[in-house]
């Protein structure tokens, strides 16, 4: 199936979850938020966060600003 | 300083002038410059994870021991801007934010009905707030009567280094507010940052002034004394502005002196 991670499209095996896509982008323990569909989702609740076809996932850092 | 803590948020600093990160030319020349400025509380914004970065400003503030402040730059809604609240509350375990919600890039001014939406939101869902807002004592009353924990009034937009435009506003919003005002935007130089201190601000932002300088250390550390000295005449209190001179040296006791003798 086909999700959007950070505005690109990626192809993932059915019932992939939250925890495995954030994994391979990085391997920081903290810092790193991600939203589903316009939605926080906890990093405690990643593993348990299974993607469906066209979910757009945002992983976001801190970075330099303001 | 020791005897003047400034209070924030339920916190205490010292310092009274907050950074920003941006622009910076390194993370190495930032880290230096956060040093000088003797900083205890600086901004980071949310950005898409890139695996290629190398470094991370937060390693950096973790070690000087700064609290982060994440910031919403770059919302123009309030309803990006809540979410990239929440977003950085999960990544950083912060709930403090310092809000910006602006209206469009060629003046990064504030969008002051979305950023009131925002803010209130935010505030009902348990964050500290900070709002970057324009040099307005209406909506400054109205975002510290929505629960805003400071107002961050702009000098003028955001790296223009113009300083403050309308400095009555600011004595306007200083006088009600009962949260700190704190300068955001605008500061180009240490003169800039003295004078929103003798106005009455509880503190500073910056980041552009610092950051983009030619020496970036170096106007670090003049901002730093720059927070204090205009905060220190504040509270010494200036003599009223005069139309006419006051002489300082004691007319009583004046020699009687011929005026044309001597010659010369």
């Amino acid at each position: 199936m086909t999700i959007s991670v950070n505005g690109e499209p990626r192809e993932v095996a059915a019932g992939t979850t939250l925890d495995v896509v954030v994994a391979a982008l990085t391997s920081a323990p903290s810092g790193v938020a991600a939203a589903l569909n316009e939605t926080v989702v906890p990093r405690g609740q990643w593993p348990a966060t299974a993607l469906g076809e066209g979910d757009r996932v945002e992983v976001l850092t801190a970075v330099q600003g303001g | 300083m020791a005897d003047d803590l400034f209070t924030l948020g339920g916190r205490t600093f010292s310092s009274r002038l907050i950074m920003g990160t941006g622009g910076a030319p390194s993370l190495d020349v930032l880290e230096r410059s956060l040093v000088a400025s003797g900083t205890e509380l600086t901004t980071v914004a949310m950005r898409r994870l890139d695996p290629t970065v190398q470094g991370s400003v937060l390693s950096v503030l973790d070690r000087l021991g700064i609290q982060v402040l994440p910031n919403t730059a770059g919302c123009y809604t309030a309803g990006e801007a809540v979410l990239t609240a929440r977003l950085a509350r999960e990544a950083l375990g912060t709930d403090w934010i310092k809000l910006e919600v602006v209206a469009d890039e060629r003046t990064l001014l504030p969008d002051g009905v979305e950023l009131l939406d925002a803010a209130e939101t935010l505030v009902d869902d348990g964050f500290t707030v900070l709002p970057y807002t324009n040099d307005d004592p209406v909506l400054a009353r109205k975002l510290e009567d929505v629960g805003c924990a400071a107002v961050m009034p702009l000098g003028s937009p955001i790296g223009s280094g113009l300083g403050i435009r309308n400095p009555h506003n600011f004595e306007l919003i200083v006088e009600r507010a009962g949260v700190p005002v704190i300068l955001d935007a605008g500061a180009g130089t240490a003169s800039d940052v003295a004078l929103a201190m003798e106005l009455g601000c509880a503190a500073v932002m910056l980041a552009s002034a610092v950051t983009r300088a030619q020496v970036p250390v170096l106007m670090a550390t003049s901002m730093r004394h720059a927070v204090e000295a205009g905060r220190l005449a504040h509270r010494a209190g200036r003599i009223p502005r005069r139309h006419f001179a006051e002489a300082s040296s004691p007319a009583a006791g004046l020699a009687v002196l011929d005026p044309e003798r001597p010659a010369f």
